[in-house]
């Protein structure tokens, strides 16, 4: 039950880093579109390349952590 | 009724894989118990899912509505799922494998059987339960993230739908883990087409109107494609700090 449930948590936060990164990705993407709303496109780019590039920076993290302990199981 | 054929597809193939793994463990409960107390667990869950998914949708429209946290959170889960095949296609997690995890499941159970007979109807039941249940909500997950959009549900359901029926039909007939479906590649491709849909809906509930409406979501899936092939040739180069 507590591997459920370990599971069951990892289904919405799975990591913290990448979920904040994200978070400030769009919020930057919402204050843009806010603050500039005759050119949305800005907000957008910055949407459409930024999230791209927190995924692989974050993925090259976790990359470098996971060859340090060695290849693990499924996280997903 | 019109169905979104993108949507549809998306829905299908990241169904498709959740399904596979819960048919694996089912097939692996099976295997050892042989029992009828295995449909107790799958017959609770067939149970939940309706209840669950019209909860969960109702309470996703609702947090949609007001604040943008909800949306984040999807957007978030599917970033977080391409990442992980990332990892995975780089060789840094172990490649998911329908047969492995079967011997594994099934040694495990055995394991168990050996240990304490009497409570082995209560862990064949648990175990079937836990597969089905988690497998199944990250089913609901997809169809409620596939399917807020532009009362796209119906789409996101019928391809859910179909990818879970296929699965258990060839469960029922083949009686195999189903170890010859791409699982690994499918992950992949479900990873940059649902990061693609994400941005190109979180750009929307921001109020961007993208050039190309729809077609928009191809860019985006080239560039998640791009940027995942090129983080995988860099994840696999041995790190320079580590060497020297």
């Amino acid at each position: 039950m507590k591997g459920m449930l370990r599971e069951l948590i990892g289904l919405f936060v799975d990591d913290g880093v990448l979920a904040l990164e994200i978070c400030g990705i769009v919020g930057l993407s919402a204050l843009l579109a806010s603050a500039l709303p005759e050119t949305p496109l800005l907000a957008g780019t910055v949407l459409a390349m930024g999230c791209p590039v927190v995924l692989a920076l974050n993925t090259l993290r976790a990359a470098r952590g996971r060859r340090k302990v060695g290849k693990g199981g499924d996280r997903i | 009724m019109n169905l979104a054929w993108p949507i549809v597809t998306a829905a299908f193939l990241a169904s498709l894989v959740e399904a596979v793994e819960a048919l694996t463990i089912i097939l692996a409960v099976i295997t050892v118990r042989r029992g009828a107390r295995l449909r107790s667990g799958f017959s609770l869950d067939c149970a939940l899912y309706p209840g669950s998914s019209f909860y969960s949708h109702r309470r996703w429209i609702k947090f949609r509505c007001t604040c943008y946290n909800s949306s984040s959170e999807r957007f978030y889960s599917c970033l977080a799922f391409d990442g992980c095949e990332i990892l995975r296609a780089a060789g840094l997690i172990a490649l998911h494998d329908e047969e492995a995890a079967f011997a594994a499941e099934t040694t495990q159970l055995q394991g168990r059987v050996d240990r304490s007979e009497a409570r082995l109807d209560r862990i064949a039941s648990l175990t079937a339960f836990k597969a089905v249940l988690l497998e199944g909500l990250e089913v609901v997950f997809v169809v409620i993230a596939l399917g807020t959009e532009k009362g796209m549900f119906a789409s996101a359901a019928a391809g859910a739908i179909a990818a879970c029926s296929a699965v258990l039909l060839l469960g029922l007939a083949i009686h195999r883990p189903l170890a010859r479906v791409p699982e690994n590649a499918l992950k992949f491709v479900v990873g940059v087409l649902l990061s693609a849909l994400g941005v190109c809906w979180m750009g929307e509930a921001l109020g961007i109107a993208w050039p190309g409406a729809d077609f928009a979501i191809i860019a985006f899936a080239l560039v998640f494609l791009g940027a995942g092939c090129v983080t995988i040739i860099l994840a696999r180069r041995p790190d320079p700090r580590a060497s020297s």
